[in-house]
């Protein structure tokens, strides 16, 4: 009896924070927005509850061509950055000496140490007419004058990929350095190349983390802000920038909330679909044997 | 002919040196042991035959075919790894079928190699079911399975038995050996444990410090060690140091802390004057003074009832413990702890080797 | 929602209780205002006046402001510095001003033009909710020694300057080439199907000259380098902007456009929940006194509205002002409408089309 309420009331105050975190935090603000993105507004200070939010969306193709346009952006940059992350992950969890993982490890996280806003700096630093590369290229005499390097969707998804590599190396060195190395090698001595081993049997093992690692990469570039403004210049439009630019130039909170619920069902569709085309579940993540 | 052949086979790592000038053959059809501790050296050895490491000197055949210059993936060499390493995205008949995919193989033969293999090692019709569904024997099987399907050179067994509880390592041990009949190939296996080696091996090499120390059937390493290290790591012993006081007909005439023994010289370097160690086994040694054996007096210290196999413990004059077989402990021997009895064995079942530097 | 916004408000006056406890009697003025409108110098100078005020600074824009205070219902703030055309409907919608107390603030220095342009703009129901502070002007910059005709609003179009031309995708562009097509934008607030025409003109516009401009800048650091570096020789700009520059390269000027500089004027107004009304009007005052008024153009780039507000300038300042403007163009000046309700979101559609669209 007594053993069954203390550990009841440890488990209470176990999921305390928890629970008030999600709950607070997530949870409440989520249907905060999704209460305002219901509102029509009829007249200063008048409401009535609609769809018609919705209904602008739907019917405004710039909007619905953005979202598009970020999805389809998003997805390439998850999967650069798999094709980018997976070999570091790879050489750090498997290939790396035992003393020099911890800071090749460190040194991947190092570009977290400034902000998002400094990193895209540096990239204007280094990508500008007048700027390093440019420069560079220059005094090598590969090109005859300056070339801009900015402001194009390319130089976008380069410092998309650099800004969330990161997030997709983590997950799938914890998942690799999990890999028991026998597997490899009872691989090769079964009779497999190389080939064979890492499409049967590394890409299999690291699978969750694959999945994790693309599911938070995919929904961080899909959020972000800064780095597609900044390097993106004139054509580029961002869904973010455009549910900014709603809350904020427009003072229109209705139209914004429903931005944002918007970005949030189909970046969850997105994982979805993902899920299913790859035949994963989400379960498969969190939960192994 | 001999499957496997190993000549002057070395392996470095920096200044260590992990295999030091290690030669063997191992016959076809038979089931070759590699005893030793660990840190020997057995796991290089055996990892440089399949192909993950390369020696530093000497050569490796298969057929009579150095495989040196041939990749892991390309050697007929299979191996049952310490912790099996089934692969835990595959089913069963998936994991078996692996290596023949590999192989290129049409997709009808492989089905139907899969089922004969599962129906030799006696698991039929388990193709469907995940790995971590298996029982620890039974992924024991399909783990030697998945490598006989491809029908091995040579089959390695690293220490394989070692994650299992005694009593179906006991069992294990049995079944290795029929499957090993059961489909003829010659099998190289390593153990740190002494009754796994001798119970199934038709050959067994004792190893130490990169070495190897003997290579004989498990009777010749057993009744005859050709060293100090074979004779205490092979089987239950006795031990206890002296000095060699005289040597007459390969007989060593011992001084030890307890009173003077005789025994069987072993090894050249045995002398007068020279510092040796006594091995006697359990078994050999009875209560009572054998004619024209050695003797020593001591106090029963402890009765040690395990059937068959039951001992007393008895601590002789310098204080040291002696193990004695004594197989009738029906409660009607009449010994107890404390008494004083007199010991002894026949002079040729002692042995002596001179004690390591 | 309506019980979540009064916990929030319960725990957000709890901690001020407790905060207030500890500061004692001590008050503090919050204050949103722009970047550099509030230099570390003046506000010691103040709470060396005042012992007992403590002030708090929090930098932001237009349009943050006003998110800020809608968020809040007006509190969290006891001195808001909006633009002048950015109060009148944002009070009507959003109700987050309170009335000013115009015995509180010595107006007699101000200049009476500004301070009768702010108070009939910003007039409700008979009570004023703003008073000006600072006035400056958008208009153009050009480096005249690669673009030395440069005048109009068009000219960041002219296919003559292809990729060397730059503008902040905001309302005044919109405005700027309103006007420079002849039309009048603010006449055209009183009939906003009249202004929705003109928007789509103006859209159409820009959208065929977005091929001409390099980038779209997004604040003034990176308009400077855009300029310095040389990337771009003409924009549309910030005077502030544009005299900082002057200061670097003397080539560098401000260019007020043939059809007229777009005048703002920063304000004051106090946050319908504010907490601190005297400290605030004692903030006023004191920012208006002719020598804080130097050291406060000096941080923000712009011009007091004050009497002879040029001449309390730093010099530099003054020479850059003086540089771009004379008579005739003061004379011309365009101060922005006040805004009415709805046209924020016809100009955020027509920005949205120009971002939207592939001008290459």
């Amino acid at each position: 009896m007594f053993r069954s309420d203390a550990s009841k009331l440890s488990l209470i105050l176990l999921m305390t924070p928890f629970v008030l975190w999600i709950g607070l935090l997530i949870v409440l603000p989520q249907l905060g927005i999704g209460y305002i993105s219901l509102r029509e507004k009829v007249g200063p200070r008048e409401y009535e509850l609609g769809l018609a939010n919705y209904i602008d969306f739907i019917n405004e193709p710039i909007y619905w061509n953005t979202l598009l346009r970020t999805a389809w952006m998003s997805i390439l940059v998850t999967a650069l950055a798999l094709l980018v992350g997976f070999p570091v992950a790879y050489y750090i969890a498997k290939i790396a000496q035992q003393r020099s993982r911890a800071a090749l490890f460190l040194l991947c996280l190092i570009p977290l140490w400034v902000s998002d806003l400094v990193r895209a700096f540096g990239w204007i630093v280094l990508l500008r007419e007048t700027g390093v590369v440019s420069g560079m290229l220059q005094t090598a005499g590969l090109i005859s004058g300056p070339v801009e390097l900015l402001y194009n969707d390319v130089t976008v998804v380069i410092g998309l990929v650099y800004t969330v590599v990161l997030f997709m190396i983590v997950p799938l060195f914890s998942t690799l350095d999990g890999m028991d190395n026998s597997l490899l090698e009872a691989g090769y001595n079964l009779g497999g190349s190389r080939v064979t081993v890492f499409r049967r049997i590394v890409v299999p093992y690291a699978m969750p983390g694959i999945v994790a690692g693309c599911i938070i990469t995919f929904m961080l570039t899909a959020g972000s802000y800064l780095t597609p403004i900044l390097l993106g210049g004139k054509n580029s439009s961002w869904f973010t920038e455009q549910i900014y630019d709603q809350f904020i130039t427009r003072y229109n909170w209705e139209s914004g909330a429903t931005f944002g619920v918007l970005l949030l069902g189909f970046t969850s569709f997105v994982v979805w679909l993902g899920l299913r085309l790859t035949g994963q579940s989400l379960a498969n993540t969190v939960a192994k044997e | 002919m001999d499957d496997l052949q190993c000549d002057g086979l070395t392996k470095r790592f920096g200044n260590f040196t992990a295999v030091n000038d290690v030669s063997f053959a191992v016959p076809s059809g038979s089931f070759f042991s590699i005893l030793g501790p660990s840190g020997c050296g057995k796991t290089t050895l055996m990892r440089m035959i399949a192909g993950f490491e390369n020696p530093s000197k000497g050569d490796i055949k298969i057929k009579g075919n150095s495989v040196l210059a041939t990749p892991p993936n390309k050697r007929n060499v299979k191996m049952v790894f310490q912790h099996l390493a089934l692969f835990p995205m595959m089913n069963v008949g998936e994991n078996i079928a692996y290596g023949l995919r590999c192989r290129g193989e049409p997709k009808a033969d492989i089905a139907h190699k899969v089922a004969a293999v599962l129906e030799r090692i006696g698991l039929p019709g388990v193709e469907e079911k995940e790995v971590a569904q298996l029982s620890g024997g039974q992924k024991q099987r399909i783990a030697i399975a998945r490598c006989m399907v491809l029908e091995p050179d040579v089959l390695l067994l690293d220490e394989p038995l070692g994650a299992l509880d005694l009593k179906l390592r006991e069992r294990m041990k049995i079944e290795l050996k029929l499957l090993q009949h059961q489909f003829d190939t010659t099998f190289l296996y390593i153990t740190h444990d002494q009754s796994e080696a001798l119970v199934m091996s038709d050959n067994v090499a004792v190893m130490n410090a990169g070495r190897f120390e003997q290579i004989g059937t498990p009777q010749e390493l057993y009744h005859s060690p050709a060293s100090g290290f074979v004779a205490g790591f092979v089987g239950d012993t006795n031990r206890w140091k002296g000095r060699v006081v005289s040597i007459a007909d390969g007989a060593a005439k011992v001084q030890t802390a307890a009173g003077e023994i005789v025994a069987a010289a072993s090894g050249e370097d045995v002398a007068e004057g020279v510092e040796v160690d006594v091995f006697v086994r359990p078994e050999a040694i009875e209560l009572g003074v054998p004619e024209n054996g050695n003797s020593l007096r001591g106090k029963v210290d402890s009765l040690l009832f395990n059937g068959a196999n039951s001992r007393i413990l008895v601590r002789i004059a310098d204080g040291e413990l002696i193990e004695v077989n004594y197989p009738v402990m029906d409660g009607g021997g009449g010994l107890s702890a404390g008494d004083d009895v007199e010991i002894g064995w026949a002079r040729e079942r002692g042995r002596c080797f001179a004690a390591a530097r | 929602m309506r019980k979540l916004g009064r916990t929030l408000i319960a725990t957000t006056a709890m901690a001020m209780v407790f905060g207030g406890a500890t500061a004692q009697a001590e008050t503090t003025l919050r204050i949103l205002t722009w970047g550099s409108y509030a230099p570390d110098k003046v506000i010691e100078m103040f709470e060396e006046k005042y012992p007992d005020i403590k002030v708090e600074v929090t930098f932001s824009n237009n349009e943050e402001m006003i998110a800020k205070l809608r968020a809040t219902g007006g509190a969290g703030y006891d001195l808001a510095q909006p633009s002048h055309d950015r109060i009148y409907a944002a009070q009507l919608e959003y109700d987050i001003y309170k009335p000013l107390d115009l015995s509180q603030i010595d107006t007699s220095n101000m200049d009476p033009n500004l301070l009768a342009g702010v108070k009939a703009n910003t007039t409700i129901d008979g009570e004023v909710y703003a008073v000006p502070h600072q006035w400056g002007t958008s208009g153009l910059m050009a480096d005249i020694t690669k673009a030395p005709d440069f005048n109009s609003w068009d000219d960041l179009c002219d296919p003559q300057y292809k990729g060397r031309t730059s503008m902040r995708l905001k309302r005044t562009i919109l405005l700027g080439t309103a006007f420079a097509m002849g039309k009048d934008p603010f006449a055209a607030y009183a009939d906003l199907d009249e202004y929705q025409n003109i928007l789509d003109e103006v859209t159409e516009k820009l959208i065929a000259c977005k091929d001409n401009i390099k980038t779209y800048w997004q604040g003034g650091d990176d308009l400077s380098s855009l300029m310095l570096s040389g990337e771009v020789i003409a924009s549309e700009t910030w005077d502030s902007t544009a005299y900082k520059l002057y200061g670097e390269n003397q080539n560098i000027v401000f260019i007020p456009p043939e059809t007229g500089a777009l005048a703002w004027i920063d304000t004051f107004t106090i946050p319908r929940k504010g907490e601190a009304d005297d400290a605030a009007y004692k903030w006023i005052n004191f920012v208006l006194q002719p020598e804080i008024v130097t050291m406060m153009s000096a941080s923000t780039g712009a011009i007091a509205a004050v009497n002879g507000g040029i001449d309390l300038l730093p010099e530099d300042k003054k020479a850059a002002v003086q540089a771009a403007f004379d008579d005739e163009d003061i004379a011309n000046l365009k101060f922005f409408a006040n805004i009415p309700a709805g046209v924020e979101d016809m100009e955020g559609k027509a920005l949205e089309r120009i971002k939207a669209a592939t001008g290459g």
